[in-house]
């Protein structure tokens, strides 16, 4: 008899039934894990990373079906196995952290009580100890004053508390395999390392078995023992972390380390491959339009923001007050930007790292002036824009010369507007183009600018891949030639190799149009990749800034510091054993 | 939209309806409001195949000529309901402050009545004619709008496509108008087909209890509110008939809003 895996999952196939026929989500996938390892899924959105993971709990979807292979457990055989047994599996044998912990507690229910079911459930605990040994694992995933925390119901946590509260209802009836789905999508690079020290810690003390799925090589490196490399619902490579990241053998694989920044990868080298697009593509345009690279004026900055302050009133929920007693005289603000200043030059670009929370977004709001000031000036091209309210700025000329990229490319988009429609609108409403033969003219110059084939003009968003859909958002930006445009993280929610050819399509329309960036981002790899400078914030103010390399590589500041060494990636020899 | 059963069969349900009051008094086989003394309260027979009424007149026809008169009721009703109700709820759900605040106790104001009690009071007080039926049921029916549409419209307010707009220096009306708007019509549109069932039975539920269409007029409520005296004595063709009518017309619609708004989103075009 042959060596058994603690989990084995042999050539398993799943099939998902659509409205568009059958979709094969895996394809003979075969895994295993042993005793106390830690295994890696990485791979793209859609590769079967999540589904794998589902149908080893047997909590696939109706509209799934395996056609093909068997998973056993401690030499079990899971699969065809009845949902009683499975159900009693889960959470004491198996458990699973979900990627969203918001959505995976119950918001009703106090964070205590919910780690009490699982106890309760698997009868690991009786009605009279149940709540000490609650507050015991909240201590255990070092929840701070866990006897309070108890009572505390999921909307009053942080999405990292939550996310540890997750963690202890997995780990409640010590099981001895842990699923963890993208456990830290969403989190901040800081949080992200505290989360994942934490899963490390408590699986490593309880010699555990775990399963990480991410889409982050990075963390997938600096986390596990051995990793698998999934496409399109097949395993294309299975190795130890080490091997994969020094010799990697499949394309995919290769394409796929290319792609992820790492602290000092450079633009050229997240070499674009891309299915969708080629670099020929984009190349051939004719000669880009100049005329502001010409008329440049006498002030070398573009931007100048000085002693900028955004306050928000915080509403004051705790007292109820009676609709004529008045307003309250002293009301509470909140500082979201507190005081900051800084300037731009013309063709530069700026990066904005901060997690969440710390204002950049509101800045970027307050530059695109969707936003008024509390106080300060921003003064663009020799002008200063916060003399007009943001209903005043809407009508005049210099509206066009900021633009903006959005995070999300699915919802920054009207789903009732075809891509033409979308890129149209700002040459219609800002530069008044209303000929057809004009705007057309325009629209398509537009699109292949940023590389979008001129077939998928008249496609609605939901026929376009997330890719297709940043690229239509980049060209409505770009299209009335702004001086200054803003990325509020335009490529979040991009898959790797996807993000490798905006970034690079970002840089070559800022060389070729002139244009100045400030880029918003978590991310301090991909800022420094685009940006010169970089700036970064805490808590509405900024902490440090200089030039990009410098602050990634020495950090002043121990704020700066934290964040850098919170990002994981893979460096060769620091593997911890 | 063959894929779907349920959506073929209340779309050719719908169709005959509007075909029936489109074209009703021509499709009739009698004169609806001709009577005949000699030809009271038949039972249903080839020659009459609903039967005859009390005074005579052909229960079929009467059925086929009223499909017109409900249905534009209940049309006109939902029409007006769904305009004036989708403008407010938008501004509403757009803006918030104090525009919600007041419209929104508006409607609560319309919800705090037993509705159809208002409805009988609003043409009681109007009058007693068919517009003043219509304005009743769009009046009853606005609080419904105004949720739905308040409800869509606030939740696309912080859109990315708003922001983006925004940018575009559109103004604000344009953008609820041109970005939001046309974004919250699929929920919509399941709440139009709904509420025309709702109208019909509104419409004829007034007419039952004498408001509204007068005597000689074919509509389905007076029809079973005068049928039904004669259920006791054995004759139920009088009421059945038009109550089918009613209960065909008003599940039709309550069907159709899937369809519709499959329709109307822009999801399932392709």
């Amino acid at each position: 008899m042959k060596h058994e895996h603690f989990l084995d999952v042999n050539e398993l196939s799943v099939e998902f039934q659509t409205r568009n026929g059958i979709v094969k989500a895996l394809e003979k996938v075969s895994i295993h894990v042993d005793k106390g390892e830690v295994l890696g899924i990485v791979g793209e959105s859609g590769s079967g990373k999540s589904v794998t993971a589902y149908t080893i709990i047997g909590l696939l979807d109706r509209a799934g079906l395996v056609t093909n292979g068997k998973t056993a457990f401690d030499g079990m055989l899971l699969s065809g196995a009845k949902e009683a047994l499975l159900s009693d599996l889960r959470g004491r044998e198996i458990s699973m952290i979900f990627q969203n912990p918001r959505a995976a507690l119950n918001p009703i229910r106090s964070v205590g009580k919910q780690i009490e079911d699982v106890l309760l459930r698997h009868v690991q605990a009786s009605r009279y100890n149940v709540r000490k040994k609650a507050i015991d694992m909240l201590d255990q995933v070092k929840i701070v004053d866990s006897k309070r925390r108890y009572w505390s119901y999921p909307f009053e946590l942080s999405g990292g508390m939550c996310q540890r509260v997750m963690i202890a209802i997995a780990l409640a009836c010590n099981p001895r395999l842990l699923i963890a789905d993208e456990p830290t999508t969403g989190l901040d690079v800081t949080t992200q390392k505290a989360t994942m020290d934490l899963i490390q810690e408590l699986t490593r003390n309880r010699n555990m078995s775990v399963i990480l799925i991410t889409h982050d090589l990075g963390m997938a490196s600096a986390y596990c023992d051995r990793l698998v490399v999934m496409q399109k619902g097949k395993i294309v490579e299975s190795a130890p972390v080490v091997k994969i990241f020094s010799e990697p053998q499949h394309s995919y694989t290769k394409k796929l380390i290319a792609a992820s920044p790492g602290p000092k990868s450079q633009l050229a080298d997240l070499i674009d491959t891309t299915d969708e697009m080629s670099e020929a593509d984009i190349e051939q345009l004719d000669k880009p339009m100049q005329q502001f690279s010409q008329k440049k004026s006498a002030t070398p900055n573009i931007l100048e923001v000085s002693n900028l302050v955004k306050e928000f009133t915080v509403r004051d929920s705790s007292r109820f007050r009676l609709p004529w007693s008045g307003k309250i005289s002293s009301h509470q603000t909140f500082r979201a930007v507190d005081d900051i200043s800084f300037s731009l030059k013309r063709g530069e670009s700026l990066g904005l790292v901060g997690e969440s929370g710390c204002g950049k977004s509101t800045t970027s709001s307050i530059l695109t002036r969707l936003l008024d000031p509390t106080s300060g000036d921003v003064i663009f091209d020799g002008e200063n824009i916060t003399s007009y309210s943001s209903v005043q700025f809407a009508q005049i000329p210099q509206r066009a010369k900021i633009q903006m990229v959005f995070q999300d490319p699915t919802d920054s988009l009207n789903p009732r507007y075809t891509a033409k429609d979308t890129i149209s609108e700002p040459l219609k409403q800002l530069l008044f183009i209303k000929k057809r033969e004009a705007l057309n003219e325009r629209v398509i110059k537009l699109a292949k600018m940023v590389g979008l084939p001129e077939n998928l003009l008249t496609r609605f968003p939901h026929q376009l891949s997330g890719g297709q859909k940043a690229r239509v958002g980049i060209a409505r930006a770009i299209a009335v030639e702004p001086l200054l445009l803003i990325l509020d993280e335009p490529t979040s929610a991009l898959d790797v190799s996807v993000q490798a050819v905006v970034l690079q399509l970002l840089n070559k329309l800022k060389r070729d149009l002139g244009m100045s960036y400030i880029f918003v981002s978590h991310d301090l790899n991909v800022v420094r990749l685009l940006c010169e400078r970089v700036m970064v914030m805490n808590r509405g103010k900024i902490v440090e800034t200089g030039m990009a390399d410098d602050v990634l590589r020495n950090p002043q500041k121990d704020y700066t510091r934290n964040l850098v060494s919170s990002i994981p990636h893979f460096e060769p020899g620091k593997k911890v054993a | 939209m063959s894929e779907n059963l349920v959506t073929v069969v209340s779309f050719s349900l719908f169709l005959f309806i509007v075909f029936l009051g489109l074209f009703g008094e021509f499709l009739a086989p009698y004169d609806p409001l001709a009577t005949a003394a000699s030809n009271t309260l038949r039972p249903p027979s080839w020659t009459h195949p609903f039967g005859t009424d009390n005074l005579g007149r052909d229960v079929l026809s009467r059925v086929i000529v009223a499909t017109r008169l409900d249905l534009s009721i209940a049309l006109s009703a939902v029409a007006l309901s769904f305009v004036i109700g989708s403008a407010l709820g938008s501004v509403a759900g757009f803006w918030g402050g104090w525009w919600d605040r007041i419209i929104g106790r508006f409607s609560d104001t319309i919800m705090a009545f037993p509705l159809f009690v208002l409805a009988m009071g609003i043409v009681a007080a109007l009058g007693n004619t068919v517009e003043n039926i219509v304005y009743a049921t769009a009046i009853i029916n606005l609080p419904f709008y105004i949720r739905v549409s308040r409800a869509e419209t606030s939740v696309r307010r912080e859109a990315g496509y708003v922001a983006a707009a925004r940018l575009c220096g559109i103004s604000e009306i344009r953008i609820l108008a041109t970005q939001v708007f046309p974004n919250t019509l699929p929920p919509m549109m399941v709440q139009i087909s709904l509420n025309m069932g709702w109208a019909i039975l509104n419409a004829a539920g007034l007419s039952f209890i004498g408001l509204g269409v007068r005597a000689p007029d074919a509509e389905w409520g007076i029809m079973v509110a005068e049928g039904a005296t004669y259920i006791v004595s054995g004759e139920w063709w009088l009421a059945l008939f038009p109550g089918a009518a009613l209960m065909i017309a008003v599940f039709c619609f309550n069907l159709l809003g899937d369809g519709l708004r499959d329709l109307v989103d822009p999801q399932r075009r392709t």
